[in-house]
C-alpha cells in the first residue's frame, strides 16, 4: 500500500465520467486508495449515474435521484477532482497532457479514456435545424437531459414515434406511454431486436408488446421527419406517413472515438485496446467501456464492461500483472418493455450439425429456442418465460454437458407445482402449517414496519417450522410492502451471527485456523459477540473442515448433539439402535425388548427409515439404557447422515435385481454419524420397484437388470416431495460408494446451512454437479474423496459417552414436566428480609 | 419481578454447571435453569418454556439470550423477555459465594 502524499502520488486522469469510467475508478480505489492522484472529465454536468435506469426515469418509476451511482461528495470524498460539464478537446501524448474546454491542461502519467457511446442518428430528412441541433420534438434517448427534455416536451404532446426497435427503442416506447396516448414503434428491420433475437422470438416480442398497446412497425425504414415549425409526423419509406408530435431517436449506438481519433491513437469501430486494456501502440494511454474495441469487438452491455474495469484496474495498481480480458461472452437477461426476454451466445444455427431445440406458446407470449453444439449449448432465446435462464447461463458460459433428454433444459419436469400466488390468498389463510401462521399475520407485521423476510419470520415465527412455506412468505412480504422489501443482508450468510456466505467464512476460518466455535465468534463477529441461534451451524462447519483436529465445545451442540438422541414434546428423548440397512437379529430384538421393558419405556415403535424407535426416555437414564443395550448408536438425531433404508433384494425377492441390502449396509458402516449441514436419508433399492423408495432420498441407489445401478441424489419425501435427480448409472457396488461419499462431501463443503440435498441440487443444478461429481470437470473427486475417507477415519460411536460423560451433568435432567420434582429438591439455607430484585 | 418473601437458595458448586451451558435446579417448588456464560457470568431464569413447557436448560445460548430447544423461541437472560413474541419468563438475581456457590434469590414461593 502507497502511503504518499497526494502531491508525491503518479497522476491519473480519467477522461470520462460514465458508468466505465467510474466503475474503473472504483475498482482501482478498491485495491490500492493511496496510488494515484486522480482527476475525472465528464460532459455531463452531474456526478455519474446508472445509464440503464434511464428508461426507468422515463417511465415514471424511478426519481432521478435513484439512478444516481455516486454523487458528488464521493469524488470528494475520495480525493478525486471532477471536471465536470467539460469536454476534453485532446491529448497530448508528446507531452503527456489533456487540453479541455474549459481552458485547463492536466498533465498525466497514466490516462484512461471512457468517453463511452454517442447516440446514433441515421440520415434521415428533417432530423435536423440548420443552426439550433435537433428539430424542435425529436430527441435522442441517451442522456439523463435528454431523458429530462424528452418528458418535459411529451407532457404537453399526444402521439410519439420512436425510431428503432432495439432495447433502447422498446425501453423508449414504453417508458413514452406514461406521457402520451399514442406511441408507434418503427423497426427498419424484419424483427424487434434483431440483433439479440431470432426471428420467432421477435414476433413473440412484438405481439405483447402490442398487447401493451404499442404500435409496432416492421421493415419501416424512416426517411422523412415532417414539420416545418414543430415535427407533424414521419414519413417512410414506402409512403406511408404516421402523424405524431413527438420523435425519439433509439436507433443504436456508436462508440465516442472523436478524441482519440482527434489525438492520433488507434481507431477502428472503438478505440483499439490489447488485452490489459491499453489502447495500441502505447504504454500510459488505456481505454474501457463502450468506446473500447478488443478483438475486433466493442460491447454495449453492462457486463463486459465490469469485467474490462477489473481487469484494468488490476493492471494499472499493479496488483495482478497479469491480469488479461479475454472478451465477454453476451448473455442478456431483462425485463424489456415489461417482458422478460433472455438471449446469450447464437441466435441462430450456424452449422449443418447444430441442434435446434425450440418450444413456442403463442398465446402467452412465451417462445424459447436453443442452440446445441456438440452436447454443448451455444446459444439460447427466451421470451415471455425465463424461469430457467440461471441454469442455461451457466451451462452456456461453462460448456456443461446437457441432460439427454433435451427437454429438461427448459421445462421442471416433475418438478414442484405452480405456486399460489400471494395476492390471491385469503387473509386467513394459513400459510406456515407448523407454527398456525396466516397470509393475515405476514401482512400485519409488514404494516407495523418489518420489511425484510427474516425479520418477518422473526417477528411471526412462520417459516420457522419445516420451513418449506419460506419461499411462499418471501412471497407474502414481497407482495405486502408493494416492492418495498429491504434487502436483508444475512439472506446470503452462513449463519446470522456471521456476516459472511459460506465460503467466504470458510477461508477466514482457514486462513485463521479458527478451531472452535467460540473462536469464530471472537475474530469474525461483529463485536465479536457469540450468537447462539448461530452456534449450531458454526459448530457443524467445523467438524467438516478440522475433522479430528476440532475443537469440540459442547455449548455450541444442539441438545440433540449433546445427549446424542432426539428430544421430544415432553423433554423425554427418543433412542434409536442401529439396524444397518435395516437388518436385525432375533437376539438383537429381544435384547431391545428387554431393555425396554425394564425401563418402563413408554412406547416402542418403528421409525419412517426402518429402525426401533424407543420413545419417552428420561435424559438421565440414556446412558443406562445404552449400556443395557449395548449397540452402536442408529444416528436418528443431528444435522447428519441418518439411516440407509433397504428393500429385500436379491436375497429373497422374486423381482430384486440387485443386493440392495449389502450395499445399504456398507454404505451405512462407511459413512454413519457424518455431519452436513442437514440430515441426510439414504436408500438403496433391489430393483425399479422401488420399495425402498429410493427416488425421494438425500442419496438413492436403484438397481436395475445387468448389475448396474442407478444413483438418485436431490429426492425427498418429508414436507418436501421431490424426485431426486438421476445422477450416474455404475456398474458396480464399490462406484456406489465413492460416488456417495463424493457426492455427500461436495453437498457437505457447499450447501447453506440446514439446506437439504432437494433445495441444494436443484439450486446448483443436477449437470452442475454430475459434471463435477461423476465427471471431475473442476478436478476436485480425489480431494472430496479424502476429505470424506478423512471423516471415516475418525469416526467414533458416541454412546460411548455413557461410562464417561464429558461434560458435568450431562445427562442431567433439565426438566421433569410431569412429576416435580424429580431432581434433590434445595431447601432455602437463608431468609433475607429484602431483596435485590 | 414481585420483591415479596426473598429468600436465598444455595444450589451447590458452580463447576457443576459447563461454561456456556446450564443446569435445573428445584429451588422451592419451582425448576430455575442457572446459565454459566462464556464470559463467566450467571443468569438463572424459570427454566419452562411458557409456550409449550420446553427444558430452557437444554437450550442454546450466547451473553443475550437462551433459545428453546423445542420451538426455538427465545428469551432475553437478563429480562426475561422473549424476542420472538412468547410471554415472558421469570428472572431470579443469582450469584456465586466465595466458596464458588451458586446463590440464589427471589420471589419464589
Amino acid at each position: 500500500m502507497h502511503t504518499s502524499k497526494p502531491s508525491e502520488r503518479e497522476r491519473l486522469v480519467v477522461v470520462g465520467n460514465g458508468m466505465a469510467g467510474a466503475r474503473t475508478v472504483e475498482e482501482i480505489l478498491q485495491r490500492d486508495p493511496d496510488r494515484y492522484a486522480i482527476t475525472m472529465f465528464g460532459e455531463e454536468p452531474h456526478g455519474n449515474y446508472n445509464r440503464i435506469m434511464l428508461s426507468n426515469v422515463l417511465a415514471g418509476v424511478e426519481d432521478e435521484a435513484g439512478i444516481f451511482l455516486n454523487d458528488l461528495q464521493w469524488y470528494a470524498d475520495n480525493g478525486i477532482t471532477l471536471h465536470a460539464g467539460c469536454k476534453v478537446d485532446k491529448i497530448d501524448r508528446k507531452h503527456k497532457l489533456v487540453h479541455a474546454d474549459d481552458g485547463t491542461q492536466t498533465p498525466y502519467d497514466k490516462l484512461i479514456i471512457a468517453t463511452g457511446s454517442t447516440a446514433f442518428v441515421p440520415p434521415i430528412t428533417g432530423v435536423h435545424r440548420p443552426g439550433r441541433g435537433y428539430h424542435q420534438g425529436v430527441f435522442a434517448f441517451r442522456t439523463l437531459d435528454d431523458t429530462r427534455n424528452m418528458i418535459r416536451y411529451a407532457r404537453d404532446h399526444e402521439r410519439a414515434v420512436v425510431i428503432g426497435g432495439g432495447l433502447l427503442g422498446l425501453e423508449a416506447a414504453r417508458g413514452l406511454q406514461q406521457h402520451v396516448s399514442h406511441v408507434t414503434l418503427i423497426h427498419a428491420m424484419g424483427h424487434l431486436m434483431n440483433t439479440q433475437l431470432d426471428e420467432p422470438a421477435g414476433k413473440t416480442l412484438q405481439a405483447s408488446v402490442e398487447k401493451l398497446g404499442i404500435e409496432v412497425i416492421c421493415d419501416g425504414l424512416t426517411t422523412e421527419i415532417l414539420g416545418k415549425h414543430a415535427v407533424t409526423g414521419v414519413k417512410l419509406k414506402n409512403g406511408r406517413v404516421i402523424d405524431c408530435d413527438v420523435v425519439v431517436l433509439a436507433a443504436g449506438i456508436r462508440a465516442n472515438t472523436e478524441l482519440a481519433t482527434t489525438s492520433g491513437l488507434s481507431v477502428e469501430q472503438g478505440v483499439v485496446v490489447d488485452d490489459q486494456m491499453r489502447v495500441a501502440g502505447e504504454t500510459d494511454i488505456y481505454a474501457v467501456g463502450e468506446c473500447a474495441q478488443h478483438r475486433g469487438v466493442t460491447y454495449g452491455l453492462v457486463a463486459p464492461l465490469w469485467d474490462q474495469a477489473r481487469v484494468l484496474a488490476d493492471h494499472i495498481t499493479g496488483r495482478n500483472l497479469d491480469a488479461a480480458y479475454h472478451g465477454s461472452q453476451v448473455a442478456t437477461k431483462l425485463k424489456v418493455a415489461g417482458v422478460d426476454v433472455a438471449a446469450m451466445g447464437l441466435k441462430e444455427p450456424e452449422l449443418d450439425t447444430d441442434e435446434t431445440v425450440t418450444f413456442a406458446e403463442p398465446r402467452r407470449g412465451v417462445y424459447q429456442s436453443l442452440i446445441i453444439r456438440d452436447d454443448r449449448l451455444v446459444g439460447a432465446t427466451l421470451v415471455g418465460d425465463v424461469r430457467k435462464v440461471a441454469f442455461l447461463m451457466q451451462a452456456f458460459d461453462r460448456g456443461l454437458p446437457l441432460p439427454e433428454e433435451r427437454a429438461g433444459l427448459l421445462f421442471d419436469l416433475g418438478g414442484p407445482p405452480a405456486e399460489v400466488s400471494a395476492a390471491e390468498m385469503a387473509d386467513d389463510a394459513q400459510v406456515c402449517n407448523c407454527n398456525g401462521v396466516c397470509k393475515g399475520d405476514i401482512v400485519e407485521a409488514v404494516q407495523c414496519g418489518v420489511k425484510s423476510v427474516s425479520g418477518v419470520m422473526d417477528k411471526t415465527r412462520a417459516g420457522k417450522g419445516c420451513g418449506s412455506c419460506k419461499g411462499l412468505v418471501q412471497q407474502i412480504v414481497e407482495w405486502a410492502a408493494g416492492g418495498e422489501v429491504e434487502e436483508d443482508p444475512a439472506a446470503s450468510w452462513y449463519v446470522p451471527g456471521v456476516p459472511m456466505p459460506k465460503p467466504e467464512l470458510m477461508e477466514a476460518i482457514r486462513t485463521h485456523g479458527l478451531k472452535s466455535v467460540s473462536s469464530v465468534f471472537a475474530l469474525l463477529a461483529p463485536g465479536g459477540e457469540e450468537d447462539a441461534k448461530s452456534k449450531m451451524g458454526l459448530a457443524s462447519l467445523l467438524k467438516m473442515m478440522w475433522g479430528a483436529e476440532y475443537d469440540d465445545e459442547r455449548d455450541a451442540r444442539f441438545i440433540n448433539d449433546r445427549v446424542h438422541a432426539n428430544i421430544q414434546r415432553d423433554g423425554t428423548f427418543s433412542v434409536v439402535p442401529q439396524m444397518k440397512g435395516g437388518v436385525t437379529t432375533p437376539a438383537q430384538l429381544k435384547r431391545i425388548a428387554e431393555v425396554a421393558e425394564k425401563h418402563d419405556v413408554p412406547m416402542v415403535k418403528l421409525t419412517g427409515g426402518q429402525r426401533i424407535d424407543l420413545l419417552g426416555v428420561p435424559k438421565e437414564n440414556l446412558p443406562q439404557i445404552w449400556a443395557d443395550l449395548d449397540m452402536p448408536s442408529g444416528w436418528a438425531y443431528g444435522k447428519s447422515f441418518r439411516t440407509v433404508k433397504t428393500c429385500v433384494g436379491s436375497d429373497f425377492c422374486r423381482f430384486g435385481v440387485g443386493d440392495s441390502t449389502a450395499l445399504g449396509i456398507a454404505i451405512e458402516e462407511r459413512y454413519q454419524g457424518l455431519e452436513g449441514p442437514g440430515k441426510m436419508k439414504l436408500a438403496v433399492t433391489g430393483c425399479p420397484r422401488n420399495c425402498a423408495e429410493a427416488y425421494v432420498k438425500d442419496l438413492g441407489v436403484v438397481a436395475i437388470e445387468g448389475g448396474k445401478w442407478e444413483i438418485y441424489v436431490g429426492g425427498a419425501a418429508g414436507a418436501h416431495v421431490r424426485k431426486g435427480d438421476l445422477l450416474a448409472t455404475v456398474d458396480s457396488a464399490d462406484e456406489v460408494l465413492t460416488l456417495t461419499g463424493r457426492f455427500l462431501q461436495y453437498y457437505r463443503e457447499n450447501a447453506n446451512w440446514l439446506e437439504r440435498t432437494y433445495a441444494f441440487v436443484p439450486r446448483i443444478g443436477i449437470d452442475v454437479v454430475r459434471a463435477i461429481v461423476v465427471d471431475d470437470a473442476e478436478g476436485i473427486a480425489d480431494r472430496l474423496d479424502a476429505a470424506v475417507a478423512e471423516h471415516v477415519a475418525t469416526y467414533r460411536d458416541p454412546w460411548q459417552e455413557r461410562s464417561t460423560p464429558v461434560t458435568p451433568g450431562q445427562f442431567r435432567s433439565s426438566l421433569p414436566l410431569t412429576v416435580l420434582p424429580q431432581v434433590p429438591v434445595r431447601e432455602p439455607v437463608a431468609a433475607a428480609q429484602e431483596g435485590r430484585a | 419481578m414481585t420483591t415479596q418473601s426473598l429468600a436465598e437458595y444455595r444450589l451447590g458448586p458452580v463447576d457443576e454447571i459447563p461454561v456456556g451451558e446450564a443446569r435445573a435446579y428445584a429451588v422451592g417448588g419451582e425448576m430455575v435453569a442457572v446459565f454459566r456464560l462464556r464470559d463467566g457470568g450467571l443468569r438463572a431464569v424459570s427454566a419452562v418454556c411458557p409456550h409449550a413447557g420446553g427444558p430452557l436448560a437444554d437450550g442454546l445460548a450466547d451473553q443475550r439470550v437462551v433459545v428453546c430447544p423445542l420451538h426455538q423461541h427465545a428469551f432475553d437472560l437478563r429480562t426475561g423477555c422473549s424476542t420472538t413474541g412468547a410471554p415472558p419468563i421469570t428472572v431470579y438475581p443469582v450469584r456465586v459465594d466465595d466458596d464458588n456457590t451458586i446463590i440464589i434469590s427471589g420471589g419464589l414461593p
